[in-house]
């Protein structure tokens, strides 16, 4: 049994914190319009936030593949860019792991700014705030518990994926080998030691984050509205 | 007085709303009719809050909406107050937070202190007339709002600790503190019983009395429409069925199927005298009634509900009754409805009364039109109201 391996550690906590990061930045807008539109739309759009969910990961990968790869269309903008392959890449990776975990932060959000409902920012609007003022400063505040589950559902959904980035990403040290493709490695190569250090380190820090959530959502008061 | 020009459309599923009319605010006017007529919605459009809404909503030189013109002045700039009817307090903030929730937006909006409009626009909005009327209002500032509400005690308590009249009180305490140039309060009272009811009523007064700010309160009980405001606006079906004073509009017999046949009765005047021993003197035109204690001081006028199945007539004086007010009067017509009653219009020094007795009675004491009697009323009938 050798030293613990940090690198594959280090970049999957980094690629889940900037996962999340993205996440919540495109996933925030497109869950409020989720909540709140009246759209013949909504429908379709709330199949293709959830589609993740139910194909194999390396179907979606396939496809992230062509896509991003320097002949397909995102790809291919990505190399006039930044005259870098987007496959085969820790930005690759991220993109990925942001399609992949989608439904995993939008979801929540969307049932959290639901369960806030109009009237409060019906009434916020009443009392002189202007929208964004209305989202930052009763929107948002209501819907924690819905932004904390989007985060941590969205960091561990990150931390645990495998096929997509197998296929996106391969195993490149430093740039894409995260800890679920250095286990794999290590154990297609009869290192049981390597693969037990990380595999029950992912299991603890799963489960502790898991449970740090629902013991602050059990503290956090729930706001009737 | 606010002139509050209403000419709106509003298409929802089945529901249609078409509003037209110029509204004279002064005071306390009521939106009143059945549920589905559309109280609610017309207040919603008002507000801002109706995006659908098409047509043209101005306040005094003020144009809020037209759709042709392409005006939608959003519900944050209408400088408006709003109470609903699940009052809609944040959850996440005390009292206090609530309120400065309001103060706070209400100052950087208005840059000055919240009673910004009356210091007279540099905007040159016309505002002369507001102080002519209420010289004495106090601003709408957050210690008055507080004293005037009665919130001291409250403010460091979340929402989900109060009592629904304690909410209603905080939900109005915010919408005032964004110094309102109207009030728009959508059935308050509607979640209180009878007891809770009678204590937040003053509350609602002083908005429109002590700070001088028109409301525009929305309700489907008559009660409160005769206990409360000077003037109504009847709806019913998405339409305006009537407006105008409160008194005559309720006396109007064509409008009873949307008054209500059964709430039939009559609003008098009177000037309140001295409480004693949880009774109250009240003189309707030089004559004395006494009713339990209502909880305003001497030399008040209010406004009595009076409703025609708690009135009886006697050709006597009546001695020894439980009944204890007996006004004399003079029985003015005869009006023949479903059998076996009939309802009686009398007159009380100028002031009508209806009763409702049987036909059997009436010809029992051969009563007749011109006739002087004696109408017993009971005490408990009584409704008051205080004016600004």
């Amino acid at each position: 049994m050798g030293a613990i391996e940090l690198g594959p550690v280090w970049l999957s906590l980094q690629l889940a914190a900037v996962t999340v990061v993205v996440l919540l930045v495109v996933g925030t807008p497109l869950a409020w319009w989720l909540a709140f539109t009246r759209s013949r739309f909504k429908p379709g759009v709330e199949a293709l936030v959830a589609v993740p969910l139910v194909l194999p990961p390396t179907v979606l990968g396939f496809y992230l593949l062509i896509l991003l790869g320097p002949a397909g269309p995102i790809g291919r903008f990505w190399v006039q860019l930044t005259d870098t392959a987007l496959t085969f890449s820790f930005q690759g990776l991220v993109v990925a792991s942001v399609i992949y975990s989608f439904p995993f932060a939008v979801q929540p959000l969307q049932n959290a700014f639901e369960n806030v409902g109009r009237g409060p920012l019906e009434a916020a609007a009443t009392l002189g705030a202007r929208p964004l003022d209305c989202f930052f400063r009763v929107a948002l505040p209501l819907a924690t518990r819905g932004v904390v589950t989007a985060v941590v559902l969205g960091f561990a959904h990150t931390l645990g994926e495998f096929g997509v980035v197998l296929m996106v990403g391969g195993n490149i040290p430093g740039e894409t080998r995260v800890v679920s493709i250095a286990i794999y490695e290590h154990v297609e190569t009869l290192n049981y030691a390597q693969a037990h250090i990380l595999s029950a380190g992912l299991l603890v820090f799963s489960f502790a984050v898991l449970l740090g959530v629902y013991v602050f959502n059990r503290r956090l008061p729930v706001n009737r509205v | 007085m606010s002139t509050l020009a209403i000419d709106i459309r509003l298409a929802r599923g089945d529901f249609r709303l078409r509003f037209d009319a110029e509204l004279q605010l002064e005071g306390i006017t009521a939106v009143f009719g059945p549920s589905g007529a559309g109280k609610t919605s017309l207040l919603r459009v008002i507000a801002g809050l109706e995006k659908e809404a098409e047509g043209r909503v101005a306040l005094g030189g003020e144009l809020w909406q037209d759709t042709d013109g392409n005006v939608m002045v959003p519900a944050h700039a209408r400088h408006l107050g709003f109470v609903f009817q699940d009052a809609r307090l944040f959850p996440h903030l005390s009292v206090e937070g609530n309120l400065l929730f309001a103060a706070e937006r209400a100052r950087r909006r208005n840059g000055v202190g919240a009673g910004w409009w009356r210091a007279g626009g540099a905007d040159g909005r016309e505002v002369g007339a507001r102080e002519t009327n209420a010289p004495t209002a106090p601003e709408t500032s957050l210690p008055a709002v507080i004293q005037a509400l009665d919130l001291k005690d409250l403010l460091g308590r979340k929402p989900d600790t109060l009592s629904g009249g304690e909410i209603q009180r905080v939900a109005m305490g915010r919408a005032l503190l964004t110094a309102p140039r109207i009030m728009l309060l959508d059935e308050p009272l509607s979640a209180l019983d009878l007891r809770r009811k009678a204590e937040i009523i003053p509350y609602v007064e002083r908005l429109a009395g002590d700070f001088g700010v028109p409301v525009l309160y929305v309700t489907h009980n008559v009660d409160e429409v005769a206990r409360l405001a000077s003037s109504m606006v009847l709806l019913a079906e998405g339409r305006l069925a009537a407006m105008g004073g409160v008194a005559e509009t309720l006396e109007r017999v064509e409008l009873w199927p949307i008054t209500g046949r059964l709430e039939a009765g009559s609003v008098l005047e009177a000037i309140a005298g001295e409480t004693r021993d949880g009774m109250t003197s009240l003189d309707v035109a030089g004559e004395t009634l006494r009713v339990p204690a209502i909880g305003v001081s001497a030399g008040t006028q209010v406004h009595l509900r009076v409703q025609a199945r708690d009135v009886a007539v006697a050709c006597e004086r009546p001695e020894r009754l439980s009944i204890r007010n007996a006004l004399p009067a003079t029985l003015v017509s005869i009006q023949f409805s479903e059998a076996p009653f009939v309802e009686l219009l009398l007159d009380v020094h100028g002031q009508h009364l209806r009763s409702r007795v049987t036909r059997e009675a009436v010809e029992d004491l051969g009563l007749r039109e011109g006739q002087p009697v004696f109408a017993l009323i009971k005490s408990v009938a009584f409704e008051g109201r205080l004016l600004n």
